[in-house]
């Protein structure tokens, strides 16, 4: 792939990225969340298309137009969430829509079962392709989905990060299978986020930051050290105006927490005027955390006291009736209702405010709107306007008012300024600089470094579940948080 | 912003607008039609639609649906039937049939909010078990003849307006403020557009729901009660197919099976639309076999031209014409 360039409207997510793949080897992929590694692999599979740049295959350049043309170059690509049919086996789910088919047009069973044998046992699986994959574990799974890429004759298989979702074990198989490939000559890209991986498995390495290429190198060649750095070197252009406010008493302290399979013994205590950020990579438990304190998800274990007060948080409504707010990743589909108007949205937590026997203060509850919209300098032709046609930073700021409105005093951000253009992120800045003057506390969720940074006054750093390091802002650099996040302890 | 106005109203100004060209149609065709008898004849064929309407107006707002209303008819009103038979006071029987049209509804939304059913399958459920019920309490046979005093409900007249037409205009003005200016109005259209960040919002969605399905079939009680007071006589039978015609008076009032959209004013019209077809057909003299054919094709010509005009709207927001 040369001098490759992907524009999505707005954002540049890939600037003249040049990447090449030997045959026999595993090249692997590594980048922040955002970097660009998905949209890469994503181009050669035929999943988006390029904006500019070329790919030459075996000598010849060539056009991959959609999924089924990659298909057709020997490109097989194996997502995290796997694509298979649970209720059928893994014969069926090997071929499907392939199936050989006999002259009355049954699908001829036998051969179906002894070529997907065939390919499960040239990779070293031994498991009954008969079962319905539902009964497989995802490790099996995957491998499943390796023995169809190889029925396609992939000559290229890409991966991405297979191992979140796998035991140590798993992955030593996974591991055995992929030198199998190396040897039968199937080019291999593998994306992940686990450093140590790299050095097991990986033959080049690739880092992307910012949709542009840093460099390529052996990993024989090459340290962790290196790695991190060239994953986070980058100068801090954004503007972060944290003020900082003295500390003041503790408002929220967590202990032990746990929930299986998303949270593992997570204690850290918050206090009123801070910002803690929280710092991790996808899948690291942030997102989880955030739920689990809201209420959104049990807790197996653990106590959460909130000023001064050992609480149970078993709904949103308790953690709400307590004092937090919850600015969640996804305000299309979790903070707003797109369809009721900005007014409407920002006391929808507070109507107990202006309601008697259930009915509504219009008055009251217009004034209440009126003033958030002033006071957020939300930009919106009127109070009845659908929060639907707002801007990404004008919602964000519509979902903050709702809080505001409800006196929340416990904030959680979860990726405050994702999506939002930058003079926005700045105005969503000062206003976190206004709440924690106030006495608020903010947890802020991101997964922008520099905006971690630049804003927290501490930062807890999770790994695959749990908190491996807290780090206050003085003695946090980019590397290092990036090399807790990445589990290089 | 005038303009936009005009644009934002425009599916319920198509509502209208079909309401007032079906009535034209009808106004040439039969002179008898536009008869101050006939209007309110019409109204009072459509008053049970419309106390039916009402609930599932609430309930697909919300983003679910109620199949089980024709068969709570059913059965509260042969409960009805059965306390007024067995002597009760006239009030206490008719909170009876209220109070197990409510029941009914209330099961529904256990099931749908705590249970996590499918509103589909919940209330397909609840129909069959409803029906079942009242025709295992009635033996299957209509029971009839009650007090002049409960038939006057359907009988009865205040300033020549049919009493049951004037339940239906309270019941109107009651629901319409219920979602306009309370809690749980406003919780319902926050339910339908968004669920999960309606519950995020610290909002008891499980509570909201339950009252809602409650609230429908609480209704459907209501229906009942007319029925049977215009009727004279209650069958386990009755009610069969008012889902459906519940149904499409609120899809041709523009509210929305995705739910979060709506309004009861559309709702009216369209359980006006639905009852001008029937009234206006039989006057015209179209056969009823024909006349299923007639309404099932203007419930799917409403929403067809919904759907086109939506898209409209879309199309005008992407281009930045409206806002």
């Amino acid at each position: 792939m040369r001098h490759i360039r992907k524009v999505f409207p707005g954002v540049v997510a890939l600037d003249d990225v040049s990447f090449d793949l030997k045959a026999g080897e595993v090249h692997v992929l590594l980048g922040e969340n955002g970097a660009g590694k998905s949209t890469l692999v994503k181009i050669l599979s035929g999943a988006i298309q390029k904006t500019d740049g070329e790919i030459v295959l075996f000598d010849n350049p060539v056009e991959i137009d959609s999924p089924k043309q990659a298909q057709k170059l020997g490109i097989g690509i194996i997502y995290q969430e796997l694509n298979l049919v649970p209720s059928l086996t893994a014969a069926e789910n090997i071929f499907l829509g392939r199936e050989r088919t006999n002259s009355v047009g049954l699908i001829e069973k036998h051969t179906l079962l002894s070529s997907a044998q065939h390919i499960l046992s040239s990779i070293g699986l031994q498991i009954d392709c008969d079962q319905p994959v539902r009964s497989f574990g995802i490790a099996q799974r995957q491998m499943i989905e390796v023995a169809k890429a190889l029925s396609l004759d992939a000559r290229i298989l890409i991966m991405d990060e297979p191992t979140s979702a796998l035991s140590e074990t798993e992955i030593k198989q996974l591991f055995g299978v992929i030198r199998k490939l190396r040897e039968k000559g199937v080019a291999i890209i593998y994306i992940s986020h686990r450093l140590q991986e790299i050095f097991e498995i990986g033959d080049r390495v690739t880092v992307l930051r910012d949709g542009k290429l840093v460099g390529t190198r052996m990993v024989y060649e090459t340290s962790q050290a290196e790695l991190v750095k060239m994953m986070v070197n980058r100068e801090l252009k954004e503007q972060y105006p944290r003020h900082r406010t003295d500390r003041g008493e503790e408002i929220l302290r967590v202990e032990k927490l746990n929930r299986k399979g998303a949270l593992r013994d997570i204690s850290f205590s918050l206090h009123r005027g801070e910002i803690l950020g929280i710092s991790g990579l996808l899948g690291s438990g942030r997102t989880e955390l955030a739920r689990a304190l809201f209420g959104a998800d049990r807790i197996d274990s653990g106590e959460i006291v909130i000023k001064g007060k050992c609480r149970k948080i078993n709904s949103p409504r308790t953690a709400v009736k307590l004092g937090l707010g919850f600015l969640t990743e996804d305000r299309k589909s979790q903070g707003l209702v797109l369809s009721l108007s900005v007014k409407d949205n920002i006391t929808l937590s507070s109507l107990d405010l202006f309601s008697r026997l259930g009915v509504i203060s219009n008055k009251r509850e217009e004034r209440e709107a009126k003033s958030f919209i002033e006071q957020l300098r939300i930009k919106t032709p009127s109070n009845h306007q659908k929060v639907l046609n707002l801007s990404g930073g004008n919602q964000q700021k519509v979902v903050l008012a709702k809080w505001l409105s409800r006196k929340a005093d416990i904030f959680i951000f979860d990726e405050p300024t994702r999506g939002i253009d930058v003079g926005s992120k700045v105005e969503i800045y000062q206003l976190m600089n206004q709440l924690t003057a106030e006495g608020v506390a903010i947890i802020m969720i991101s997964s922008e470094l520099p905006e971690v940074l630049g804003m927290s006054d501490r930062i807890l750093i999770m790994y695959q579940h749990t908190i491996v390091c807290e780090l206050k802002s003085e003695e946090a650099t980019q590397e290092r948080v990036m090399r807790y996040a990445l589990g290089a302890a | 912003m005038k303009k936009e106005l005009l644009i934002q109203n425009s599916r319920q100004l198509g509502t209208f607008v079909g309401l007032i060209v079906v009535t034209a149609v009808f106004w040439i065709l039969s002179p008898y039609f536009l008869t101050i008898s006939n209007l309110m004849n019409i109204a009072e064929q459509a008053s049970i639609n419309a106390v039916i309407a009402v609930g599932m107006t609430f309930v697909i707002i919300a983003a679910g649906i109620d199949l089980s209303v024709g068969s709570i008819v059913a059965l509260s009103g042969v409960v009805l039937a059965g306390a007024l038979q067995a002597s009760l006071p006239v009030p206490v029987a008719i909170l009876l049939g209220l109070g197990v049209g409510a029941l009914c509804g209330l099961s529904n939304g256990l099931l749908i909010s705590f249970g996590r059913l499918p509103p589909f399958i919940a209330t397909l459920g609840m129909m069959s078990v409803a029906r079942g019920i009242a025709l295992f309490y009635t033996d299957g046979r209509p029971v009839s003849g009650f007090s002049a005093e409960f038939r006057s409900l359907a009988t009865g007249e205040i300033a020549r307006i049919p009493s049951p037409v004037i339940i239906m205009i309270v019941l109107y003005i009651l629901a319409h403020c219920i979602l306009h200016w309370t809690k749980l109005g406003r919780y319902t259209y926050a339910i339908g557009g968004n669920e999960e960040a309606a519950n995020l919002s610290g909002i008891n969605t499980r509570m909201i729901k339950t009252t809602i399905y409650a609230l429908c079939g609480m209704l459907s009680g209501l229906a009942a009660v007319l029925l049977t007071a215009r009727l004279n006589s209650a069958q386990p039978i009755a009610g069969l197919m008012y889902e459906l015609d519940a149904i499409a008076a609120v899809v041709i009032g523009g509210t929305s099976l995705l739910g979060g959209e709506g309004t009861i004013s559309g709702t009216l019209i369209g359980v006006l639309i639905m009852g001008i077809l029937r009234n206006g057909l039989n006057l015209v003299g179209v056969s009823s076999f024909t006349q299923q054919v007639v309404i099932g094709s203007v419930i799917i010509l409403a929403v067809l031209i919904d759907m086109a005009v939506r898209k409209d709207r879309t199309i005008l927001l992407a281009k930045g014409i409206i806002k």
